[in-house]
């Protein structure tokens, strides 16, 4: 079982050094790559997914628990440990979604017990990142933008047994953040989130900062922070309310902006 | 002198994949030559050319299955690739047919399939996955960590010897591996064979017959229940 991965500095676009000698990661954390657009973070998690040895062109290097990877998890993909979820991932299959996680299943489980127990357990754990229940028999490709990143998500953290999972910006279309970053926390795996979101971001253990394609500062989540974070949570779920508020028909009231409680931010301020 | 040779239907990045390949090739010293061989148009050879400056060479099989075109210019071919003094020649076919495979008994045969193409492809491809060495999976970015892992299972269950490489062909990543397994093929000899034989032979259709129906044409055959006839010449 792995315990940790490292990542040993390489260098930025202009060739400057990173700013961490040594990024770790330990089985559990929840970690963010935040930048702007072009700052470096796919490149990172590139870098992560493939293993590098020093031949990417950062420079930098993968380890894991210390040593560099075996040579199986680059040989055989059987044996990588890490699953990557990105911006352009999605699926291909038009199959009804009980057969296809059935499908993926088989090649998990023994037994067509343990097959239908890893089925349910995923479609429950999707059905709780969205507002849009998916049903077995749904076809794949009806699924909404939202359902099928909960079911991405889902998959990835259920059925495969890989220990680290990379997200790449799949914030974006409608899934629960809250309630997306409570439920993985059950499971104990490395997730490393590349994200624009200040939701996804401040539930993180830490945040990783990229510039101009290097490493730029790893700030832990302090305790100022983590005392925001049921503020900044409520106006996340505020906005889902107003955005699903929205789309059903309704008129908007000053009462549904109530998450504001603008004396609450103030003593935060204090 | 090593041979590659690199199929796989078309578009799955069999070009993008032999461009890393060649430019990991040069960075470690070697002295690749490249040939591609299509039906009609391919300017491959004229963009390797000028992007790497090795010696680049392309056959049009016309009216010949490309294959088959492959199998009878592959000696002249080798005899082309040693005089320019390269180390390693890479072979990329057109890619058409899933039923042929003109690999080689002492070359390396590299079959590029890409992960969006569906996770049933591998039960379809026939002889030019199940005799290849080495299976480079592309654009494994693009599709869910499921049918990712369903189509590697897959490829395994119909080629259990075949290596499988997943890569990011834009970027050249997870390549390195498979410039390490042609550096580790042995130089080929003076004779080689193929390694399965082509689709049957002597197909009345392929030497110009143009009628339709069964009953126009002989030798092997298909009927139209699946079943497979000879009939001799009539």
């Amino acid at each position: 079982m792995i315990e940790r991965i490292s990542v040993l500095a390489g260098r930025g676009r202009r060739s400057e050094a990173d700013a961490v000698p040594c990024l770790e990661f330990r089985m559990g954390d929840v970690v963010s790559i935040v930048g702007q657009t072009g700052s470096g973070k796919t490149t990172l998690i590139n870098d992560i997914e493939m293993f590098a040895a020093g031949d990417t062109p950062s420079g930098r290097r993968v380890l894991i628990d210390g040593e560099p990877a075996p040579a199986a998890f680059r040989d055989d993909p059987a044996c990588n440990p890490v699953a990557m979820i990105t911006q352009h991932t999605t699926f291909l299959s038009d199959l009804p979604v009980g057969d296809f996680l059935h499908a993926h299943a088989r090649i998990r489980k023994a037994t067509p017990e343990e097959m239908a127990t890893a089925v349910a357990r995923t479609l429950d754990f999707a059905n709780e990142l969205t507002g849009e229940p998916i049903a077995p028999a749904s076809r794949m490709t009806e699924l909404s933008g939202g359902q099928v990143r909960a079911l991405l998500i889902a998959d990835a953290t259920v059925i495969c047994h890989t220990p680290i999972i990379l997200l790449d910006e799949v914030e974006n279309a409608g899934i629960h953040r809250g309630r997306t970053l409570a439920l993985l926390r059950q499971h104990r795996k490395i997730f490393i989130f590349v994200t624009h979101d200040p939701n996804i971001t401040l539930l993180s253990d830490y945040r990783i900062v990229m510039k101009e394609g290097r490493i730029a500062a790893l700030l832990p989540t302090d305790e100022i922070e983590r005392s925001l974070r049921p503020a900044v949570t409520g106006l996340d779920d505020m906005m889902s309310r107003l955005r699903d508020q929205l789309r059903c028909g309704q008129r908007v009231r000053p009462s549904d902006l109530d998450a504001l409680r603008p004396a609450q931010l103030r003593s935060f301020r204090e | 002198m090593k041979l590659v040779i690199c199929a796989g239907p078309a578009t799955t990045g069999k070009t993008s994949v032999l461009r890393h390949v060649i430019k990991k090739l040069l960075e470690r010293g070697h002295r690749p030559a490249f040939l591609k061989l299509d039906i009609q148009f391919a300017e491959e050879d004229e963009l390797i050319t000028r992007e790497f400056a090795i010696p680049t060479r392309k056959v049009y099989s016309g009216e010949l299955c490309p294959d088959h075109c492959l199998v009878i210019v592959l000696k002249d071919s080798m005899v082309w690739g040693q005089k320019t003094g390269s180390d390693v020649l890479l072979v990329e076919t057109a890619g058409l047919c899933l039923r042929c495979s003109p690999y080689v008994e002492d070359g390396l045969g590299v079959i590029v399939l890409e992960a969006t193409s569906g996770m049933n492809l591998p039960l379809k491809v026939g002889p030019m996955l199940t005799l290849a060495d080495v299976a480079v999976v592309t654009k494994v970015d693009r599709v869910s960590q499921a049918e990712r892992e369903v189509f590697r299972a897959r490829i395994q269950d119909v080629a259990p010897a075949v290596r499988i490489r997943e890569a990011n062909a834009l970027y050249g990543i997870g390549l390195g591996p498979l410039v390490d397994t042609i550096l580790a093929t042995p130089d080929i000899g003076d004779t080689t064979l193929l390694r399965g034989s082509p689709p049957a032979g002597s197909c009345t259709i392929c030497t110009g017959a143009r009628e339709i129906g069964q009953t126009s044409h002989f030798g092997r055959a298909k009927t139209f229940d699946n079943g497979l006839t000879y009939e001799g010449a009539r």
